[in-house]
């Protein structure tokens, strides 16, 4: 039998909380995340709403115990790696084969920006320190660093769906018993780069979203960090704290259609959640909770369902996209949203999905409206579609 | 379990895609910058498309087509790049249009390609391979990661005939930038006498090379892949020979078994000296290659010196060109790769004839 891999900590910091704690408080109270702009610098303020962590680099530096010369895509993955390393709790960490697979889209672009701005007027000016670790990799790097993970280090990078791209990488690595325990997931920082990118792509809703909604309007982008850490069978013979669940199924396909845009029919969506419930071993019946990819676009909640359609009709488990309190935090939402999954189970809710009104008309079923409480959930499905068509779902099970 | 090398094709700065010579006339370049030599797009490339695709789209489009047209593969069991920076030009051309436009007005289609995912993307949407897809990103081991994966793939009996690519494009912002950083020579020199200079920093490369891995034993396959290792910083040379050696014994192999070691010399004092160190250690008594003279340094310039090895392993010959020194006859049967990139990430890579 394939050998288990079990998630023994998570970590999260979202435009809803600075930690696990804020953000469950935030569900419960169905508090969004999204405000005017206030930390980016750019003329799109007042004009488009976000969900930015509410915290200045130099708030977040404090807390991470770090110089805020660094990304903040850096500071918002330090702070949640480390959150998640200390939920976890293992002892001897040193003495085990332990290591980050971190996911992200721009890497350092939030100070890249700073620097092109002095560089495009003139080539020989504009702040090295700015652009010297701009690649995606440096982040991920830096939070090593900080953690003192030495044995094994990688960053996935394949857009939207990147950190649950991680968070499976992670799992294999201890399945192939390659290593005892691995940090995954990933971070992502607002950037002026993919805020003016997403709306020249006009998926950019002015209010706030409404994912899966008949009138949905489009996306609001987001930034935070998520990560969970995984261990081996080995590991958590030692451990003193009580598990959160497993990690059951995962699978990643390729929509193979266009570079922005998802098939009409679903087909990588539709794969990728089929071959997540094919290795866990589970029919559809046994989930009970769907965290959607939901973005809010008319494209993605359009495929995604009907991808649902396919796979569930005409039993459908509870649902929702909790992009709707996030907003769509691209690289980091597969680690963030597998944090919700586990505390799902763990605590058993089922998140509501803010601002919903009227069904779509294509499909018979509609994500929860209000947070549902002492539920028992067994078995939930995390969904994550990105641009370049790669499609992920994982599916979290109680042990 | 035994992984092999099904196909694999490359392009770069020297005459190695479509071209039936193995780098007799290796190609000379004064300056510093290797541009990769562009093969006419037009044969793997939907000739309506490839105006509005970027140097890297088309470059990982052509050697992955060319990669699977030798395997004799329409399609593969999954798609695996590595690439450090991604698509840069796509990148460098939506940001400065954003400072320069001020945020308005701003054309969609170079955001679109900028993802780092976009090569691995296109290559799925041209094949339409609906199968696991993944791109990494890693600074120095991008490739490597992605090779990992790969095998570990192989391991798990998910795929099989998995395309693997290590691919990174020069702009001439990057150019620019990674030359202020000190990363490259302040002076023209000749990529083919880098290796007598002494100054600091190298030369800038770029290049897309792609293999097709099977674990099927065939005739047809160009070498085994007896695995791969990476490392980050190594406190010292002593913890390097302690690596590679065991990374030798993994494979019951002693260092007295290798035939060559290619090694990722660039020309720069502060990057070669554990490969000096080690030529005077444990490498006393094998025959040394270097590469990154004829693909110019990169962080996934290391696919280059797994096609060489894989190249040099069929062929039954080792080029001249790469060889440190001359007079040797090498017979390549086994070969291992040990690249480092900036000091921090090393890799080792083993390979041998079927």
């Amino acid at each position: 039998m394939d050998p288990e891999v079990f998630i023994a900590g998570v970590g999260i910091i979202t435009a809803i909380g600075n930690d696990v704690a804020e953000c469950l408080c935030s569900f419960e109270k169905g508090l969004a995340g999204m405000a005017d702009i206030a930390y980016i610098d750019t003329k799109h303020r007042h004009n488009i709403p976000v969900a930015e962590v509410k915290l200045s680099n130099n708030e977040l530096a404090k807390i991470a115990c770090i110089s805020s010369a660094i990304s903040r895509t850096t500071l918002l993955g330090l702070i949640a790696a480390k959150q998640a390393l200390k939920d976890a709790d293992i002892a001897n960490l040193s003495s085990l084969r332990t290591g980050i697979i971190s996911a992200n889209t721009v890497g350092g672009m939030d100070k890249s920006e700073f620097f092109f701005k002095d560089f495009v007027a003139n080539n020989s000016k504009g702040k090295l320190r700015n652009v010297f670790d701009h690649e995606c990799g440096c982040v991920t790097e830096a939070i090593a660093d900080q953690l003192g993970i030495k044995d094994f280090m990688t960053t996935i990078s394949t857009a939207c769906s990147s950190s649950a791209n991680a968070i499976i990488y992670g799992a294999r690595l201890i399945k192939n018993d390659l290593l005892d325990v691995v940090i995954a997931g990933g971070t992502d920082a607002l950037t002026k780069f993919t805020l003016n990118g997403f709306n020249t792509l006009m998926i950019l809703d002015k209010e706030y979203c409404k994912p899966f909604d008949e009138n949905r309007q489009g996306l609001n982008m987001g930034e935070g960090a998520g990560y969970v850490v995984m261990v081996s069978s080995k590991v958590t013979k030692k451990m003193k704290k009580a598990l959160y669940c497993n990690l059951s199924g995962y699978n990643n396909s390729n929509d193979a259609f266009h570079q922005t845009a998802s098939s009409p029919d679903g087909t990588g969506s539709y794969l990728a959640m089929k071959g997540a419930l094919e290795k866990s071993g589970l029919k559809p019946m046994d989930i009970d909770y769907i965290n959607l990819h939901g973005t809010g676009t008319s494209n993605n909640d359009n495929t995604e369902g009907t991808a649902i359609k396919r796979l569930f009709d005409p039993d459908y488990p509870p649902m929702s996209s909790t992009k709707s309190f996030t907003g769509h935090t691209l690289g980091a939402s597969g680690g963030i949203e597998a944090v919700f999954s586990v505390l799902a189970i763990r605590h058993g809710i089922i998140y509501p999905n803010l601002r919903f009104e009227t069904q779509m008309h294509e499909f018979s079923f509609a994500p929860e409206k209000k947070i549902l409480k002492d539920q028992t959930i067994n078995h939930v499905m995390s969904n994550s579609f990105g641009f370049g068509g790669n499609c992920t779902s994982l599916i979290f099970s109680r042990i | 379990m035994k992984q092999y090398i099904r196909s694999s094709a490359c392009i770069s700065p020297q005459k190695t895609f479509g071209h039936p010579s193995f780098l007799t006339d290796a190609i000379e370049y004064n300056g510093t910058r290797l541009r990769a030599i562009e093969p006419d797009y037009a044969e793997f490339i939907d000739p309506k498309i490839i105006r509005r695709m970027s140097h890297i789209i088309k470059m990982g489009l052509a050697a992955s087509q060319e990669c699977l047209n030798e395997g004799n593969t329409n399609m593969p069991g999954a798609i695996i790049i590595g690439t450090a920076y991604g698509s840069l030009g796509d990148t460098v051309s939506f940001l400065t249009r954003l400072i320069e436009l001020n945020e308005e007005m701003l054309p969609p289609t170079a955001f679109i390609h900028s993802t780092h995912n976009t090569v691995a993307a296109q290559i799925a949407i041209m094949l339409k391979c609906q199968q696991y897809n993944n791109t990494f990103v890693h600074k120095g081991i991008s490739f490597e990661s992605a090779l990992f994966d790969a095998l570990m793939l192989l391991k798990e009996k998910e795929a099989d005939n998995i395309l693997v690519g290590g691919i990174d494009e020069m702009t001439d912002a990057s150019f620019t930038i990674l030359t202020r950083l000190g990363l490259y020579k302040r002076w023209p020199v000749s990529n083919l006498s880098l290796f007598e200079t002494s100054s600091n920093g190298t030369i800038g490369g770029e290049g897309a090379v792609f293999f097709l891995l099977t674990d099927r034993t065939s005739a047809d396959n160009l070498a085994e892949l007896l695995g791969m290792q990476t490392f980050y910083k190594p406190v010292d040379t002593a913890e390097i020979e302690l690596k590679i050696i065991s990374f030798l014994a993994l494979h019951d192999l002693q260092i007295d078994d290798i035939d060559i070691v290619i090694t990722g010399k660039n020309g720069d004092p502060r990057n070669d000296k554990v490969y000096n160190q080690l030529s005077q250690s444990i490498f006393r008594n094998i025959a040394l290659g270097h590469y990154k003279h004829l693909c110019g340094e990169y962080p996934t310039s290391s696919a280059f010196a797994l096609w060489l090895a894989t190249n040099m392993i069929k062929r039954e010959e080792v080029p001249l060109v790469v060889k440190e020194i001359s007079v040797k006859k090498i017979n390549p049967n086994k070969v291992l790769i040990y690249n480092h990139y900036l000091n921090k990430y090393h890799s080792l890579m083993l390979v041998s004839a079927c």
